[in-house]
């Protein structure tokens, strides 16, 4: 299917009754599935299979789904197109020259394509699960950071990572929500705030909603034709009662670096176990310590890998760890000033998801690295922050779906629920 | 910020601390896109952050203690590696 899977079973096993009862639910290739290989979208874990389950897997079954398989994804998370992985580049089902986007491609793709009851685990570092709703024109929920457990999922960057999910509908990533949220022993990380019936939530009205809109994110670079989608459906909103500002978030703009340094520096030291030991690609054991690390390390990691760990063992290295790692995390300070002082006025926020629809595969291939980076300028902002936020499908550009992107404040996935619903039923 | 000053002799260096061996063609093409995108990073040297303290982690994190039990994981830790020996994982020699 569009080359979405990583990994598919032999078959199923399900439960009969539970919230997911007769749901297959996917899960993204870097989230741990006992007994299906679990790459993270790397050479380097080829061959890893899991022994247990990730916390919000575990929960998955106890509710009756039953696991479809992995899906594709960009090398540990480290792309927007998902073109950035050794295996199948999965495509776009409303146009496949283009990219699904990432970094996780497979989730969008076989949420929009599925024809049977499915819903997505996906992971979002900084936009991977709105990124690929948006392209796809699926649904996709990031919650705030530490809303549901890390544990089994192949880190990224650990002060960033948030496994979310998706489905077609705001309704069926709600319930998905609601059964991967809350605490468990294994991860001191998780928030212990109450877990919401975010379904219910779908059905509240959105009139008196105070809705932001953030002019910085309808700047230069977002396409006419997105704009106007993401309009509609802000108007959407204001004609069933909410009411509509507009806002500032000036330092949006510096949390595109901030965020970068940030995420490659953690990147670069959790990468640091991949040495051809105790799980995935393993050597002939030759050579000294120092030489078989290099060697498989060096034949495991792919090109945005490498590129992503040297740029992160620079950021923290003596001499440069003032300049580059801890003025980032200043300025993610002032990034989530920004958000708390905004949300003292408004309930949420409502800017495009993406600056563009999807790109076609050989646009993608003409661009260079920073490029592909400046294509997360809005989502960014609210991964850094670690605040909650959901794409939904707000109407076509260039017969391309695009996505509209609802934000709120820390553990506000109620009003990010009610909000999408009301763009959605249009 | 410092001067972001980054040559094939530091990328070559940088890699190695990370145990990465580089290709003379990805030392290029690395010390190229790395220039680059240092220099877009610069552009935080523009935000004030006098007094401002660093974001470890976005949300305040409560420490959280269980009771003091022993508990055995139920798989094996060796199962996914292809140099074990004895109950124990054999690695390359130290020098």
């Amino acid at each position: 299917m569009y080359r979405a899977f990583n990994h598919l079973p032999e078959s199923l096993r399900a439960g009969d009754e539970g919230r997911l009862s007769g749901v297959y639910v996917s899960v993204k290739d870097n989230v741990c599935v006992e007994g299906m290989p679990s790459t993270a979208g790397s050479r380097v874990l080829e061959g890893y299979v899991p022994p247990f389950d990730a916390t919000v897997v575990a929960k998955c079954r106890l509710e009756g789904a039953a696991i479809l398989g992995k899906t594709a994804q960009d090398e540990f998370g480290f792309g927007t197109f998902n073109v950035n992985t050794p295996y199948g580049v999965p495509l776009n089902p409303h146009d496949p020259e283009r990219s699904p986007g990432g970094s996780s491609g497979g989730a969008a793709v076989v949420t929009a394509a599925a024809e049977f009851p499915h819903l997505a685990i996906s992971e979002s570092t900084g936009g991977s699960i709105s990124c690929p709703a948006s392209f796809c024109g699926v649904v996709g929920v990031t919650p705030t950071y530490g809303r549901t457990s890390r544990w089994g999922l192949i880190d990224y960057a650990n002060s960033l990572d948030k496994i979310g999910c998706m489905g077609k509908t705001v309704r069926d990533a709600a319930l998905l929500l609601s059964v991967i949220s809350g605490p468990d022993r294994y991860d001191s990380t998780v928030l212990h705030a109450p877990v919401d019936d975010y379904v219910a939530r779908a059905d509240e009205p959105v009139e008196g909603l105070r809705v932001g809109v953030p002019r910085e994110y309808f700047g230069e670079g977002v396409d006419q034709g997105v704009s106007e989608a993401v309009w509609r459906g802000i108007k959407r909103l204001e004609e069933r009662g909410a009411e509509i500002s507009e806002v500032s978030l000036p330092f949006t703009r510096y949390s595109l670096s901030s965020y970068y340094i940030i995420a490659m520096a953690e990147a670069s030291t959790n990468l640091a176990k991949f040495c051809g030991l105790r799980y995935g690609l393993h050597m002939p054991l030759e050579g000294t310590f120092d030489e078989y690390f290099s060697a498989v390390r060096s034949a495991g990691f792919g090109d945005e890998a490498k590129r992503r760990i040297i740029l992160g063992t620079y950021a923290r290295m003596a001499g440069y760890r003032d300049a580059y790692y801890l003025k980032a995390l200043r300025v993610r300070t002032r990034v989530i000033e920004d958000f708390k002082r905004v949300f003292g006025d408004v309930d949420v926020l409502a800017a495009p998801t993406m600056p563009v629809v999807a790109p076609r595969f050989d646009e993608v291939a003409d661009m260079e690295p920073i490029q592909h980076y400046m294509m997360d300028v809005l989502t960014v902002a609210p991964n850094l922050a670690g605040i909650p936020m959901a794409s939904v499908p707000c109407g076509e550009s260039d017969g391309m779906p695009v996505g509209l992107h609802v934000m709120a404040d820390h553990l506000g996935e109620a009003d990010v629920i009610r909000a999408t619903a009301a763009v959605e039923e249009g | 910020m410092s001067d972001a000053e980054i040559d094939r002799g530091m990328v070559r260096r940088v890699a190695e601390a990370a145990h990465l061996s580089l290709t003379d063609e990805e030392l290029e093409r690395y010390e190229r896109q790395l220039k680059v995108i240092l220099e877009a990073f610069r552009e935080l040297d523009e935000v004030d952050t006098q007094g401002v303290e660093p974001s470890y982690h976005p949300v305040e994190l409560e420490g959280v203690l269980r009771d003091d039990e022993v508990s055995h994981w139920s798989w094996d830790p060796l199962a996914n590696s292809a140099h074990r020996e004895d109950g124990y994982f054999r690695g390359p020699r130290i020098q």
